[in-house]
């Protein structure tokens, strides 16, 4: 049992830092901390039971803005850090923050296996088709045709599909959320964290310097327009045919999640010991 | 969806550089079922306004705005006083119940909110004061639309009072922008600009 839980209701303002956000004022993601914050309150979590795990980018700042533990880590290691912990601590609630340049172009790897493993992890995509934080680089989710000094003319290159991969690969629990809806977008999370394995939320969190167009964001996203399905062919469809505006819960599995096989039974100083020069 | 088809509606100022909430989406707010919870409705947008104002003070400190910062902190010192007088008037000052993810609007936010899309890293006072005002609006047409759609005669009173109260904030702002003096044409333009990727 959570011993928390018998302590007095917690609010949202319990899991945010004395640290000011360094994010471009108009960013999204300064409304995203915000749900996670609202998502932990929601669950009457404790900061001390929740760790939030990133890599790097502008989205994987968020460990440092919150009361939770953190890891701040390598860039697209993310999810192998976050599954590490999780499975050496299976108590802790543990969340994982990444942008679409961390999570689906250096991390894609990781972001594929770690849906196939299904450990009990909440996956947060804060997705602006953008490589913000180095100054305007195309990512995987980049249009073909948006043109910049960077990629003149576009890219050209077929835009990377997190929520079919992540389905295909065997992700537990997919859903797409709008930074602009930051309550909406908490009840999301906490879905995401109550549903056992591995959870995959993208949240549309738009890039106001370097993809301003994507302001128009809050007048193109909508409802989806079906209910959450447990069927992963109708899943796959429904996700294959949108415009990648629908928001809510697209699919909703019942995979186990994965369980080591019994405990690992070294302390921690032989295994350091291994490692003597 | 094409990005070009987008960018052609694209502007980098945001609503910033637009009259006052230009950009905004229509808010609207789930009508009350009772006095009790609509008072704590007016009472979570007053919040709700805080929060958001004491966040943009955030951001323009850490960008080095501070007359900007300034204006967003006192407008959210005024928006707490608004919460609190609610408070004292209708609970004791003991906070209502609130659903802890938020209150959730028949919008995305509530309607007093500012959008987080109408900001700019050199914007100054004057397009601060265009974004209080478009949220006092917002607000005023809320309680409008309460009054003339409330079933309960004393929701109905209520959310007049508080269209009037609104409708006041709308005027002090006027007065305040008046006050204030207007953009330079080039209030955007900076020497060393975070984008090099136009």
């Amino acid at each position: 049992m959570n011993i928390a839980a018998a302590a007095a209701p917690i609010t949202a303002q319990a899991f945010k830092s004395d640290y000011k956000p360094i994010w471009c004022p108009g960013c999204g993601d300064y409304s995203v901390l915000s749900s996670f914050t609202k998502a932990f309150a929601m669950l009457d979590l404790r900061p001390e039971n929740i760790a939030v795990v990133s890599g790097i980018g502008c989205s994987s700042r968020i460990p440092a803005y919150t009361t939770c533990y953190g890891f701040h880590g390598v860039h697209g290691r993310s999810l192998a850090a976050a599954t590490g912990l999780k499975i050496a601590r299976p108590d802790l609630t543990v969340l994982v923050a990444s942008g679409d340049g961390d999570g689906y172009s250096i991390g894609g790897n990781h972001f594929l296996h770690a849906c196939r493993r299904n450990v009990d992890l909440t996956y947060i995509v804060m997705d602006n088709h953008v490589y913000g934080m180095t100054k305007g680089q195309p990512s995987p989710t980049t249009e073909p045709d948006w043109d910049s000094k960077l990629s003149p003319g576009g890219t050209g290159l077929r835009t990377f599909h997190p929520l079919v991969i992540a389905l295909a690969a065997g992700a537990n629990f997919i859903a797409r959320a709008f930074s602009g809806d930051p309550n909406g977008t908490a009840d999301i999370i906490a879905q995401a964290i109550r549903t056992q394995g591995f959870s995959f939320v993208e949240i549309l969190s738009p890039c106001v310097t370097f993809r301003p167009e994507q302001r128009e964001w809050k007048t193109q996203v909508r409802p989806a327009p079906v209910a959450t399905t447990d069927d992963p062919a109708r899943a796959a469809r429904r996700i294959m045919t949108d415009d990648g505006f629908n928001i809510g819960v697209l699919y909703k599995g019942e995979r186990t999640p994965y369980q080591p096989i019994g405990k690992g039974s070294k302390r921690p100083a032989d295994l350091e010991a291994g490692f003597a020069i | 969806m094409s990005a070009k088809k987008v960018k052609k509606t694209a502007s980098r100022k945001g609503a910033a550089g637009k009259s006052a909430g230009a950009g905004r989406r229509k808010k609207t707010a789930t009508k009350p079922v009772d006095h009790a919870e609509f008072l704590a409705r007016a009472w979570a947008m007053e919040v709700e306004a805080t929060e958001r104002y004491a966040t943009f003070a955030d951001a323009m400190d850490e960008h080095n705005n501070r007359d900007v910062a300034e204006l967003f902190r006192k407008l959210s010192r005024i928006e707490q006083r608004h919460a609190d007088q609610i408070l004292e008037e209708n609970f004791a000052m003991r906070p209502p119940l609130v659903p802890r993810g938020g209150m959730r609007w028949a919008g995305a936010e509530g309607p007093e909110t500012a959008d987080p899309g109408d900001l700019h890293y050199r914007m100054q006072p004057y397009h601060a004061l265009r974004i209080a005002f478009g949220c006092e609006k917002h607000a005023w047409e809320f309680f409008t639309e309460l009054a003339r759609s409330a079933t309960s005669a004393r929701v109905r009173k209520a959310a007049l009072e508080m269209a009037e109260e609104e409708a006041e904030h709308m005027r002090l702002i006027e007065d305040w922008l008046k006050r204030t003096p207007p953009p330079p044409p080039d209030w955007e333009h900076d020497p060393d600009p975070p984008v090099l990727s136009d």
